[in-house]
């Protein structure tokens, strides 16, 4: 096991100022280096919030988080978003494709933010789609492709980046069990090479793939390390 | 890597550990902007037809009323070079002097002048000029028209267009032959339409036979009413002693020297005595009216102007709604609020600019086509299509404000969240 990558202490995180409605309650969470983790729940459970404040997405309102060493909260909104372009990669239920810009142009968006060299930018996004087998479909439009594909698509863009930390949101909600299959083999390989993943699902089958389960019901995590 | 450093908020106010801020190049923004604009290119040409409209009114009427004043400018120029008109001078006491008839024949020596015709004014008193020798209670046949004698070289001068029939010559004059050319509105008032019947008028008792009828003059527009009579007919019958004024069409450029050698030619023992004329200039009035029609022309490009900046506002806004999943990835990617707004407001932007470009070129076409339809030369001020794609442009930035603020306060996982 590497060294600890994520760690939440007792993070909280409320909404609305009167009367706010608390989204997160001291949640404790460690993730090592290599580890693939599994965040389950039903809707509503604050689970997106979660995946707000892992996500540097957003900073919690009580407790710390520290991704890689750094105090996430610490850090000025400018910063926490290199730190999303540079360090995290996301994939979502949705896939989140620009319907019209072609793959290859999908997966070279994630550079834009990160004021990665225009140079091989390219070359780069089709090695990445390659990686996932995709490598014809470069110059189609998402819109051509299956819902597999468009996810592969999504990773391969999520992975340009080389990114410290996968963070998918329900990355198989969309998809057949068969095709959900293939997704969960491709997180599988990337896991055995190395990569830190976090799922966050309410499907047991996809939660069944990680090393870890933990589940977080009315805002607290419970079975987490 | 264990962590060991631990930064909190409050110690130091931007942390400052190594960890890079996200950012954009200004060419990336470009080509996002760009995409954003082009992914759909039916609804960016709709939404940016209001502000091409607009800015497409504004440039034609500014084009069209400088080549109307240019027009009129340049037409006034052509025909006031071109022509003096020599009077004896009233204010010069002493013997009578007079205009001599032979003024034509004088001045047609000089260098410059392309024809000079008398042009005599006669006091017919009260007599009426009538076409029907039957006086018809029901209808009004007695007019009164004004009566000239003109020598045969005043058609040239004036350059007359003869509808029907012959002019005055000298052979006619020199006869003092009873016959007259009507302006084309004496012949319209006196109901005359033909001359190869022969047709007879009287002026008070005295009868004439109508040999010519003219179309048009394009100086001494008194003559389209006139009924025109030979210098002989003058002479002997109404006793005109000399002409009124000599009009003389000169070629271009050679105005100013006739009229200094003009004088000279026709009296050189007292040039003092006669008086050069140009004709008054009608540009005022002229201007006035293109004054009120410009203002009713630009205040419509302003409000179309208004309609074209509220469309762009309002498809941004939708564009907006349409791609929160898209803001919400470019969030997740590494985009700050900034970079979002940035986006939204270089599209707004850019549709402007388009509406600008597009708007300018329709309205240099309507400028040249209506130059063309009425043959002047189309002028417009170079700035003016330059400034239009400007105009829109900050047009579509104003247009764009409140539509990338909502994009950029948008909450990042609830727009992931709320779908495609």
């Amino acid at each position: 096991m590497g060294a600890e990558l994520i760690v939440l202490d007792g993070v909280t995180r409320r909404y609305g100022a009167a009367s706010p409605v608390v989204a997160l309650r001291g949640a404790n969470l460690r993730v090592c280096s290599g580890e693939w983790l599994a965040i389950v729940g039903p809707s509503g459970s604050g689970k997106s919030t979660l995946l707000n404040i892992i996500g540097c997405l957003d900073r919690p309102d009580g407790g710390t988080y520290h991704f890689d060493g750094i105090d996430v909260a610490a850090l000025s909104d400018r910063q926490r978003a290199g730190l999303r372009s540079r360090r995290l990669g996301f994939v979502f239920q949705a896939f989140h494709l620009l319907a019209h810009r072609t793959v290859a142009e999908n997966v070279m968006l994630a550079e834009v933010y990160g004021l990665r060299p225009r140079a091989g930018r390219r070359e780069r996004a089709l090695a990445a789609l390659a990686a996932m087998g995709l490598g014809d479909r470069a110059d189609y439009l998402p819109t051509r492709l299956s819902g597999g594909e468009r996810q592969r698509v999504a990773i391969a863009r999520s992975l340009v980046n080389e990114p410290a930390l996968l963070l998918c949101d329900e990355p198989t909600g969309n998809l057949d069990s068969q095709t959900t299959a293939t997704i969960l083999e491709i997180l599988g390989d990337l896991h055995d090479r190395g990569l830190t993943i976090v799922t966050i699902t309410h499907e047991p089958e996809v939660a069944a793939r990680a090393q870890r389960r933990v589940r977080i019901v009315d805002g607290e995590l419970r079975g987490a390390a | 890597m264990i962590s060991v450093i631990s930064l909190r908020r409050s110690d130091t106010a931007p942390a400052d550990d190594g960890v890079p801020p996200a950012g954009m190049t200004a060419r990336d923004l470009l080509d996002e902007a760009v995409a954003g604009l082009f992914a759909r290119p039916g609804r960016t040409l709709l939404t940016v037809l209001g502000t091409v409209i607009g800015l497409g009114a504004l440039v034609a009427t500014l084009g069209l009323s400088l080549t109307a004043s240019n027009r009129i400018v340049g037409r006034f120029d052509e025909l006031s070079a071109t022509q003096i008109t020599i009077t004896v001078n009233p204010a010069e006491s002493g013997p009578a002097r007079e205009v001599p008839w032979d003024a034509p024949e004088r001045l047609g020596r000089l260098n410059g002048v392309v024809a000079a015709g008398n042009l005599s004014e006669i006091d017919v008193g009260d007599a009426l000029v009538s076409a029907s020798p039957i006086n018809d209670p029901q209808r009004r046949t007695e007019f009164k028209l004004g009566v000239v004698a003109a020598s045969p070289e005043l058609f040239t001068a004036v350059r007359a267009r003869l509808r029907t029939g012959r002019l005055l010559d000298d052979g006619l004059s020199a006869r003092a032959e009873p016959v007259v050319v009507l302006g084309p509105n004496a012949a319209t008032q006196l109901g005359i339409g033909r001359v190869d019947h022969l047709p007879t008028i009287s002026i008070g008792e005295e009868r004439f036979t109508v040999i010519g009828i003219l179309d048009g003059v394009e100086r001494r527009f008194d003559l389209l009413s006139a009924v025109i009579v030979t210098e002989g007919t003058a002479r002997s019958l109404y006793q005109v002693r000399s002409p009124t004024s000599v009009i003389v069409d000169t070629e271009l450029g050679a105005a100013p020297l006739l009229a200094q050698q003009s004088p000279l030619a026709l009296d050189p023992t007292d040039p003092a005595g006669f008086q050069i004329a140009s004709p008054e200039q009608p540009q005022r009035v002229r201007e006035a009216v293109r004054g009120d029609l410009d203002v009713l022309f630009l205040m419509l490009g302003g409000v179309s102007l208004l309609v074209g900046a509220i469309g762009i506002a309002n498809v941004t806004l939708v564009s907006v709604m349409e791609r929160v999943g898209e803001i919400g990835l470019r969030r997740a990617l590494g985009a700050t609020r900034r970079h979002i707004a940035m986006q939204f407001l270089l599209e707004s932007a850019a549709m402007g600019v388009l509406g600008g470009i597009l708007g300018a070129s329709g309205g240099l076409l309507v400028v040249v086509g209506v130059s063309l339809h009425q043959t002047w030369t189309p002028v417009v001020h170079p700035a003016v299509p330059l400034l239009a794609p400007l105009v829109g442009g900050i047009i579509g930035l104003l247009a764009g404000l409140y539509p990338a603020l909502r994009a950029a306060r948008l909450e990042p996982v609830e727009a992931l969240r709320a779908g495609t």
